[in-house]
């Protein structure tokens, strides 16, 4: 149960105690659930100058407010309480609404009117859409609060990201202006190699992020053309075709003589991209990478199954959010941003799919993109 | 530079392959022998054989504390072994604890801490330092 506080303001002492009487025993179920229930704790206040000195040391929920006191007047009090950012949500009390008066206390910031003479029965319908209101303002502010959170742990992860290499390459390079690694050729190149391996990775880091934020933002001039599955997958293959044969990693394809989708090339290119250098990356020397294309439940399904270090089951869980790589001994030298899957499972959802891991540690994992169209 | 067999010989350990590679290849330059470890359980199995005069080690590896762990078994292992912990959480924490008494000493584990980035320069020093102060 929780407790509203009200404050009602107004000069007549018969309206004070009628008011408190009648929301001192109600209760609001503000969304018609049993366990969120509403109840009221009234305050009063004979004058504008009294309910403001009340109000500076804790501002009530809601305002019942008399336009026209003794003193300074119910408008005068909006004013000061805008003025003095008091956070309040404000009904008016007022017998004679004029149209003028009414715009003037809206403008000064009351929520609400409640005409003289009232029923116990208006008073309880005023209160009851303050209620919502303020439970639907509540949510939205928690929302934005989550948003805000998520953003800023995004931008602290992405911060630490960059910084690791930063102070890598920074390393190198001071070590090459001090010369305190000696100059044995074969070690400076050994250095710069590192260095220029670590600012490769800052760069895809950065072509990943600047991917994400164009599909999340829902800004990327999306190209839509009519585009083929087995062109995006052999592209993909043509890619990492060195990386592979260093390794002695066969890679085979298996797709119909035509897998035509309505797409964005470049975004089915991110897609194959991610998938197969990922299969390649954590494949073992002499390994196969299968990727096969087929139809399945009315969409087009993408698998690329590899014969690597597989995952474990927690990790598969994991393993599309944003900046989740999975560490351990074995994938302690892979390079990676940690954003690829999760970018591939936002551009599925765009195509109507999703993206999802199978694996076995030790054997192997298949990944599946699926795509509407 | 080939180090002579008599060099000290330092165990550097750290979970960050580039960080290990740069202060090896200075060290060597520097006239040590040095062998690199990139986990504490790896540290741990190679440190009887290795015999190290002096180790160098991140303080944050798989867990928050490793450095501090391994620093620990280290010295039982090799009673007097001098330890530098490396760590960049005094950068990020904005915490800063340098072990001057003692007392400090022996809470932390480790003969001197050095924060992340560390100059090679002032790792030389320390390294030279706890060597002379050994003998």
């Amino acid at each position: 149960m929780e407790t509203l506080r009200v404050l009602v303001v107004d000069d007549e002492t018969g309206m004070r105690l009628a008011v408190a009487r009648v929301l001192n025993t109600y209760t609001v179920r503000p969304d018609e659930s049993e366990e969120h229930a509403v109840s009221f704790a009234v305050d009063t206040a004979e004058t504008g100058e009294a309910a403001l000195e009340m109000m500076a040391d804790s501002a009530p929920d809601i305002l019942l407010l008399d336009m026209k006191l003794p003193g300074m007047s119910g408008l005068d009090v909006l004013r000061e309480i805008r003025e003095r950012r008091i956070e309040t949500l404000t009904v008016m009390i007022t017998a004679y609404a004029t149209l003028e008066t009414a715009i003037e206390a809206t403008k000064r910031g009351a929520h609400d009117f409640l005409p003289k003479p009232f029923t116990p029965e208006d008073l309880r319908v005023a209160i009851r859409r303050v209620v919502r209101h303020l439970a639907v303002q509540r949510e939205a502010r928690r929302l934005a609060e989550e948003k805000r959170q998520v953003r800023f742990q995004f931008i602290s992860v992405l911060g630490h990201e960059l910084k690791a290499p930063l102070a890598a390459v920074e390393g190198y390079l001071q070590i090459l202006k001090d010369g305190s690694a000696g100059n044995d050729p074969a070690v400076v190149a050994r250095l710069v190699d590192r260095a220029l391996v670590r600012t490769e990775g800052m760069r895809k880091l950065i072509v990943d992020l600047l991917n994400m934020t164009r599909i999340e933002s829902g800004q990327k001039r999306r190209d839509l053309v009519a585009a083929d599955l087995r062109d995006a997958a052999a592209a993909a293959i043509e890619t990492v075709a060195s990386a592979a044969a260093a390794r002695g990693i066969a890679i085979r394809l298996d797709a119909p003589e035509r897998a035509p989708l309505v797409a964005d090339r470049g975004e089915l290119d991110i897609i194959f991209n991610n998938l197969v250098s990922n299969a390649v990356k954590y494949n073992r020397d002499r390994g196969r990478v299968t990727i096969t294309v087929d139809r399945a439940d009315g969409l087009w399904r993408v698998r690329v199954s590899d014969t690597g270090i597989g995952l474990a089951p927690d990790d598969a869980q994991r393993l599309f959010q944003d900046f989740v790589r999975i560490k351990n001994e074995q994938t302690r030298m892979i390079p990676g941003t940690g954003l690829g899957l999760a970018i591939v499972k936002k551009l599925a959802h765009l195509y109507g799919g999703d993206a999802s891991v199978e694996s076995e540690p030790g054997v192997g994992s298949t990944f599946t993109v699926t795509l509407k169209g | 530079m080939t180090a002579e067999p008599t060099a000290p010989h330092i165990l550097l350990v750290d979970d960050d392959e580039d960080f290990l590679y740069q202060h090896r290849v200075q060290l060597e330059h520097a006239g040590y022998r040095v062998t690199t470890a990139t986990s504490r359980a790896e540290a741990e199995a190679l440190a009887a054989d290795v015999g190290p005069d002096l180790a160098i080690l991140d303080l944050m590896m798989e867990q928050h504390d490793d450095g501090f762990v391994l620093s620990h078994h280290l010295k039982r292992l090799r009673p007097g072994l001098p330890v530098i912990l490396v760590t960049a959480v005094t950068a990020e924490t904005g915490l800063s604890f340098s072990p001057t008494s003692g007392a400090e000493r022996a809470w932390v584990g480790a003969d001197a801490l050095l924060a992340k980035p560390i100059r090679f320069e002032q790792l030389k020093r320390e390294v030279e330092r706890l060597l002379r102060d050994r003998h």
